[in-house]
């Protein structure tokens, strides 16, 4: 007699392929049915005419507002102001001035994001160390025959970035001070650190913001006067800092107390320890906040309309306000939307993305 | 006996008491002790200097305007309507009135923000990790849509886009004697009767009765191991004792409905449309960070506690409310205190599109009409730094009560 094993059975048609599927992540149960009813109703009911709306009904070519006539969004609305979303008011010809310094940094930055691309190092620093002076040239000319563009014409896209970048780049050496202090044995530069950290933690950006309109003109002497972009920079930069020493004193803390202590040892001064030693490794552990504060600034940018700065959000405030194209504001609002979802959502992907690669789990919880 | 550790031909004396070594004295800058002192007065003088050069420039300059530094504007009149009060404010209110009224305002959007973003928040985020993949999907878009994109840009998109673009009054959205339009949210506003005191009371005493249970029930569970449906009985005797004494009193609660006349509407209670579109704004944007608070705290509850508590024959309810919540609260809690701050303080953009919050009012009109920019602005900031603060210090004290004590 011959002992053979029964082939397989197939597993039961409503356990596999697209049925089984469904059963096993949208109807497991009764609970889970209404629920995915319930959402899915009002999916439907709310994207299709969204969609429809946006892309289907919408108008796109045109260059005034007798082209909307299909009743959907009226995108000739915003391709006929890209300029002004981008530019805000840079002078046009001029316009190829702000798109190098938009290339250089976003060149730079695919560099330092791209895994296996040599001397990282290197570009960082020149980034933030020679961009920004270039970059200042570049955007406000007056030199190297460069003719002058003066700040109350920057705006849009370009100038919400200068904003963010500035805001980042200047931040980072006084937060790196601040965390560094708040960390120091000396009680007086301690407390100094703490008072300065947690004052501007503790206020809204927007009085940030209006102290530096209002009262930074009051703090100089008569004559000095400062521009409205420079003070909103300055007020951005203290707030910023602030913060930024805080995502810094986590990558400090976060260092085994050994390593420390294994410089000390080694006879190292406290710059030798701190340059040397643990700021190579804090960085490392910091960049994830850092992405994530810059995120959260480049979000506050946008407060800058409160004090009369166009960036891209008062460029589209300013452009409902047209009487020629009244009514489309839903645009408007989309599409600076849009714009400011692309930055940050990518950015926040890569400062997940970077979360998981850094995890080595050299940290104090390993 | 040389006093040159690193000279090697020394032999120990262990015998011999040992003396302060003469040393040479190291170079002041090469001691510690000595360094830090002069590094902290150094700071400290430059400090003194930079502030004193401020104070300074600030004088010459207020007295250049003709601005008289203090507050003694604050019992001077104001001069200007608020769009929303809650207290009675009017034009011949002092600016002191000005700073409370906006306050009151900014806690009133910052509580009902707060109430709104929580529910919201908790939702989204146990949503987020539900097994369902359609409302797994839908709340991490939510998620991710929203926090990306600027607060300011959102409470701009509700007042103007939404908000604004209702009917005039005289075309009003109807429903349940309630009128929506440009103007803002109408309802009837509930007039309380004679007899209505009774209602008050039994809210109060209800309160009173489920804080006592509350405490015989830890007192009783803690003897005998017994249980007490302490939620439920609360929740019955808040609701069910005053609505007893409502019925049964006559019901004495009257409502003025609001009515058309002219071009607005006259009676009930008006929400301005600004508060509605600041409200919906902070509570959508908050809501999608709490939301990854609250998964967080989830996530953070080892696997374990749940299999042990399943194995120890818990249901899933209970395991949940017994096991997973308390030790998720635990790590959802500071982040979350940190979230209403944000909210808080972002309450602030409403200066954006009018609501008459403290910096609207205070830091924005005020400001304007007396000049004292220094004394308003610093008001403002102190206001929002000691709600700062005190979260702070609240949430220090909650850290270290609900400690892990390990052993």
């Amino acid at each position: 007699m011959k002992y053979e094993l029964q082939p397989t059975l197939p597993p039961p048609a409503n356990m596999i392929g697209v049925i089984g599927w469904l059963r096993k992540n949208l109807f497991n149960g009764p609970v889970n049915s209404i629920a995915t009813i319930v959402v899915g109703y009002f999916l439907i009911s709310f994207l299709v005419p969204t969609i429809q709306w946006i892309f289907i009904d919408s108008d796109w070519v045109g260059d005034s507002r007798d082209a909307c006539t299909s009743g959907g969004a009226c995108w000739v609305f915003i391709a006929n102001r890209l300029d002004q979303f981008l530019y805000g008011f840079y002078p046009e010809a001029e316009h190829w001035r702000v798109q190098i310094a938009f290339i250089i940094l976003i060149g730079s930055i695919i560099w330092l994001v791209l895994p296996k691309t040599p001397k990282k190092g290197l570009v960082a620093t020149l980034l933030l160390v020679v961009y920004p002076v270039v970059a200042f040239f570049l955007l406000y000319g007056n030199a190297f025959g460069l003719t002058r563009v003066e700040t109350h014409l920057w705006g849009g896209l370009s100038l919400t970035l200068v904003l963010a970048v500035v805001g980042i780049v200047a931040s980072l050496p006084l937060g790196i001070l601040l965390a560094l202090g708040r960390q120091s044995d000396m009680p007086i530069v301690k407390s100094v650190c703490v008072i300065f950290i947690e004052i501007w933690r503790g206020v809204p950006l927007i009085t940030v913001l209006f102290m530096a309109s209002v009262m930074l003109p009051l703090f100089f002497p008569e004559g000095m006067s400062f521009d409205k972009l420079l003070r909103a920079l300055i007020g951005i930069t203290l707030f910023q800092s602030a913060y930024m020493a805080e995502v810094i004193r986590g990558g400090l803390q976060a260092i085994p107390k050994g390593q420390y202590e294994a410089a000390d040892a080694l006879g190292l001064g406290y710059w030798q320890k701190m340059i040397l030693i643990i700021m190579p490794q804090a960085l490392k552990l910091m960049i994830p906040g850092i992405v994530n504060t810059f995120i959260a600034l480049f979000k506050d940018t946008s407060l800058v309309l409160i004090i009369g700065l166009f960036d891209v959000l008062a460029i589209g405030q300013a452009a409902n306000q047209d009487p020629e194209w009244i009514g489309y504001s839903t645009e408007s609002y989309l599409f600076v939307a849009l714009l400011f979802w692309m930055f940050c959502f990518s950015m926040s992907r890569y400062s997940q993305h970077l979360e998981k690669a850094l995890n080595t789990g050299h940290g104090n919880r390993a | 006996m040389s006093s040159d550790i690193s000279n090697s031909g020394h032999k120990p004396d262990g015998s011999a008491k040992q003396k302060a070594p003469p040393v040479s004295q190291p170079k002041f800058w090469n001691d510690p002790k000595k360094r830090s002192l002069l590094f902290q007065v150094l700071l400290l003088s430059i400090l003194g200097f930079v502030f004193y050069t401020i104070i300074d420039n600030t004088l010459t300059n207020l007295e250049q305007r003709g601005i008289t530094t203090g507050f003694d504007f604050l019992s001077r009149e104001a001069g200007f309507g608020i769009a929303m009060s809650l207290i009675d404010y009017t034009e011949a209110s002092s600016y002191g009135m000005t700073f409370i009224v906006g306050l009151l305002n900014t806690i009133l959007i910052a509580v009902l923000g707060i109430i709104a973003a929580t529910i919201l928040g908790f939702i989204l985020g146990v949503a987020r990790l539900s097994d369902n993949w359609l409302v797994a999907k839908f709340s991490a878009l939510y998620i991710e849509v929203f926090r990306n994109i600027p607060l300011l840009l959102q409470i701009f998109f509700w007042y103007y886009a939404v908000l604004r673009t209702l009917p005039q009054p005289r075309q009003s959205i109807e429903f349940f004697g309630s009128f929506i339009n440009n103007r803002g949210f109408i309802f009837p506003a509930p007039v309380p009767e004679a007899g209505f005191g009774w209602v008050t009371f039994g809210f109060f005493a209800a309160i009173v009765a489920s804080w006592l249970i509350a405490r015989w029930a830890r007192k009783r569970q803690e003897l005998t191991g017994q249980q007490f449906p302490v939620a439920l009985t609360t929740i019955g005797l808040i609701i069910g004792v005053p609505l007893v004494l409502f019925l049964f009193s006559g019901m004495p609660l009257g409502l003025d409905h609001p009515e058309l006349k002219g071009f607005n509407f006259k009676g009930g209670i008006t929400v301005i449309p600004e508060l509605i579109a600041l409200w919906l704004a902070l509570s959508i944007y908050t809501a999608a960070f709490i939301a990854e608070t609250v998964r967080a705290g989830i996530l953070a509850v080892s696997h374990g506690q749940t299999e042990a508590a399943t194995a120890l024959g818990m249901s899933k309810a209970k395991t949940l409310r017994l096991i997973v919540i308390p030790q998720a609260l635990r790590v959802v809690i500071p982040p979350l205190t940190s979230q209403y701050l944000n909210l808080t303080k972002n309450s602030s953009l409403a200066t954006a599109i009018g609501y008459p919050d403290l910096v609207n009012v205070f830091a924005g009109t005020t400001l304007n009409q007396t000049g004292q920019a220094i004394e308003v602005i610093s008001m403002t900031m102190a206001v929002y730094l000691a709600l700062s603060l005190m979260t702070s210090f609240f949430m220090n004290w909650y850290n270290a009560r609900i400690q892990l004590s390990e052993r």
